[in-house]
């Protein structure tokens, strides 16, 4: 087997965002939706590791670290979202949220 | 022999530091039995303890004093018919105690036993034990869904909700610790957990009396979100009995329900190590700085054989006091035999020692040195598996809303109070 | 009993497995990320997603960047997993699990998605002299304190990213508001 270059982990990181992608445009379940989000990010935080171990310094970790905490924030308030709006209508689908006023 | 079995013996550095995988294997499989040996044991002494705080006898009847009753439940519980609820996940079902499984004993890899008696030594060690021992809710909350069913739902849900806050306040606690260490002349701390207990070795005080009341209102902070961490008593409101039947385990049987159990005691024993390792000085013997002449040393490693001895003659007095009728003959006979055994290992532990002692840096030494760092870890850990059957035995169980309420209003400004005064006084000393 | 034969047996060993581990994990990685687009179950993806998200930790070690593993696992499996799961139990499944799993666009999204994926591919290959072959080396054991001098500074001077990070932290105070103003029926 090759030896494991940059590209490998670009590779995968891209696989990752599509299959994240791919979640968000086509499921109906929200919580899936933002299941799907959570695998965009990992894609991204891959992509900034392997690039700050490409180039020998840690600034990719630390942005992925920020992006962590940007994650846990987006859960928060997405789920916080999707439990008021479960509350007032009694599903959880995307195209069920069609409504611009309540 | 090959290489790589001797090689390693004389080595200071754990087996996954100086990169052989023979030992590594080694030391799991010990740990493993280790623990699964001391989950037994757990299980006799937490039923006789509590049997004898509330004035009763407890298991007398499989064995002498009932020291065969936990391989007689073992027995049961694999025999028993493993039930799936026909409403259940079934892959969810089947694969949810594994998880607390394998999280509970994936930690055990970074615990010190001894400066390299443990695994591995990870320079990231106590975030990967707090990290990995959180993933064990995970197994709880699947199964109560798993379940489909009321009781189960609600454990899961209770369980999840405290377990994750009662994190907050454990890991503010932890980080107060881990400052602790950077308190020396580079100013660099650690997170390895080989590296805080040297830490403390370095700066001659567990950190449970450094910065006195300090280390220790964190220690007591830890100890009490540890209690909720592991889902026991009198923060065990995820299998409240008398609220949810058995909470998140209620539709679980025999094998699958006994590696619950047997994840819930390895989580105890794990976080156990955790309080020990951060605060009571992990390996080291008391007075590690203070009475630290050969001839002390030499004290201090007999103590393994004497507990030994100890146990041997309280089981010999057992021995004699037994009904002197020919019912109790062949417990008597086992008891006398249990008794010799643990007099033989005392004896053994003994000439270690003594062995050990004349005998510098040889083999035996070594073995000696490594006897009395496991030893002094296993005892710290032991007291604090003694106090989690204090605490059911004592306390009555908290409701929901005041549990919540302790761990966010309480612990936690506490905590980060802790923290804070902590990080102001190091800066003022150093 | 000679010591200097660790390190043989230790240089025998440890690079051998590294494309083994590569492929095991990047391939968890990818089946998990399938699973969670396509189960029907929610917490069915989550499980998945929880698979995911322990490979990529992985593969973080092997980049090695200890500190950002031991994140992901504590904050993104220990915690926003089990946020997940709770809200997951918290609202209705029952119904929901029994509808179509995706909604009335799906073939656009997918066309969408199909045509990020080529122009992913394009890139990789028009792009591929960009990334070297070898990778550096990045010091393992002070790991963690790199990225804290980068965070915080050393003494006296403060750090590349402190204001950045002071920035997060409002951002998080900000969510925590957020996500209680909204779930809460009563302020």
């Amino acid at each position: 087997m090759a030896e494991i270059t940059t590209l490998h982990y670009l590779v995968v990181a891209a696989a990752l965002f599509v299959l994240g992608v791919i979640g968000v445009l086509t499921r109906r379940n929200v919580v899936v939706v933002l299941m799907s989000i959570e695998l965009i990010l990992n894609a991204v935080n891959l992509n900034l590791v392997a690039f700050s171990r490409m180039w020998g310094n840690l600034h990719g970790q630390v942005f992925s670290i920020f992006i962590t905490v940007d994650a846990a924030a987006e859960a928060a308030v997405g789920l916080g979202i999707l439990i008021a709006f479960f509350r007032n209508t009694e599903t959880i689908n995307v195209d069920e949220i069609d409504l611009l006023k309540w | 022999m090959p290489n790589f079995v001797m090689s390693y013996l004389g080595s200071t550095v754990t087996p996954g530091e100086a990169g052989n995988q023979f030992w590594a294997l080694i030391y799991v499989l010990i740990i493993f039995t280790g623990v699964s040996v001391a989950v037994i044991a757990m299980n006799w002494i937490e039923r006789k303890a509590l049997a004898h705080f509330q004035v009763r006898l407890g298991p007398m009847r499989v064995g002498p004093h009932g020291l065969l009753q936990p391989f007689a439940d073992a027995l049961k519980l694999m025999l028993k018919e493993d039930i799936i609820p026909a409403a259940a996940d079934q892959f969810v079902f089947w694969v949810a105690p594994l998880i607390g499984l394998l999280a509970a004993f994936t930690v055990y890899t970074v615990i010190p036993f001894g400066p390299s008696q443990a695994v591995s030594d990870m320079n990231i060690g106590i975030l990967f034990m707090l990290g990995v021992s959180s993933l064990g809710v995970l197994g709880i909350v699947v199964a109560g869904w798993a379940s489909n069913s009321h009781y189960p739902l609600i454990g899961a849900l209770r369980s999840s909700a405290q377990m994750v806050s009662y994190e907050v306040a454990m890991g503010l606690a932890v980080v107060s610790a881990v400052l602790m260490t950077s308190m020396n002349e580079k100013g660099t701390g650690t997170l390895s957990m080989i590296g805080i207990v040297q830490a403390q070795q370095q700066q001659g005080v567990w950190f449970i009396f450094k910065f006195f009341p300090l280390g220790f209102i964190a220690f007591v902070i830890f100890s009490i979100a540890m209690i909720a961490e592991t889902n026991r008593a009198p923060f065990d409101m995820a299998e409240a009995e008398s609220e949810l039947t058995a909470g998140y385990h209620t539709e679980y049987s025999g094998l699958r329900w006994s590696l619950f159990m047997l994840a819930e005691y390895a989580a105890m024993i794990a976080v156990s190590s955790i309080a020990v390792t951060l605060w009571l000085g992990g390996w080291m013997r008391p007075f590690a700085n203070l009475l630290h002449a050969p001839a002390w040393d030499f004290i201090f490693s007999l103590f393994p054989g004497l507990t030994f001895g100890s146990l041997a003659a309280i089981a010999f007095v057992g021995v004699t006091r037994m009904p002197a009728h020919s019912f109790f003959k062949i417990q008597r006979i086992g008891l006398a035999v249990f008794a010799a055994l643990l007099g033989f290992i005392a004896l053994l532990l003994l000439a270690i020692a003594i062995v050990g002692r004349s005998a510098d840096a040889s083999l035996a030494a070594r073995f000696n040195e490594g006897i009395d760092y496991v030893y002094w870890f296993v005892l710290k850990v032991a007291v604090f598996m003694y106090l989690f059957i204090w605490y059911r035995a004592t306390w009555p169980r908290y409701r929901f809303d005041q549990l919540m309420r302790i761990g966010w209003k309480v612990l936690l400004p506490i905590s980060l109070g802790v923290l804070v005064v902590t990080a102001i006084v190091g800066v003022i000393v150093s | 009993m000679n010591p200097g034969m660790n390190s043989a047996f230790n240089s025998g060993m440890a690079p051998v497995a590294t494309p083994f581990f590569f492929y095991m994990l990047s391939g968890l990685a990818i089946v998990g990320g399938l699973l969670v687009i396509t189960r029907r179950n929610a917490v069915h993806s989550a499980l998945a997603l929880i698979v995911t998200l322990l490979a990529v930790a992985g593969l973080y070690l092997m980049l090695y960047a200890p500190f950002v593993a031991g994140v992901q696992i504590i904050v993104y499996a220990g915690g926003i997993m089990v946020l997940f799961l709770f809200v997951i139990m918290l609202v209705n499944i029952e119904r929901s699990s029994k509808e179509r799993r995706f909604n009335r666009m799906w073939p656009v999204g997918l066309a969408a998605a199909c045509a990020l994926m080529a122009l992913f591919v394009s890139a990789f290959v028009k792009g591929r002299a960009l990334f070297p072959d070898r990778m550096m080396s990045l010091p393992e054991s002070s790991n963690t304190q790199q990225i804290a001098t980068m965070l915080y500074g050393e003494a006296g001077r403060m750090g590349q990213y402190t204001f950045a990070f002071e920035i997060a932290s409002l951002l998080l105070l900000v969510a925590i508001l957020g996500a209680v103003i909204m779930t809460k029926k009563k302020i």
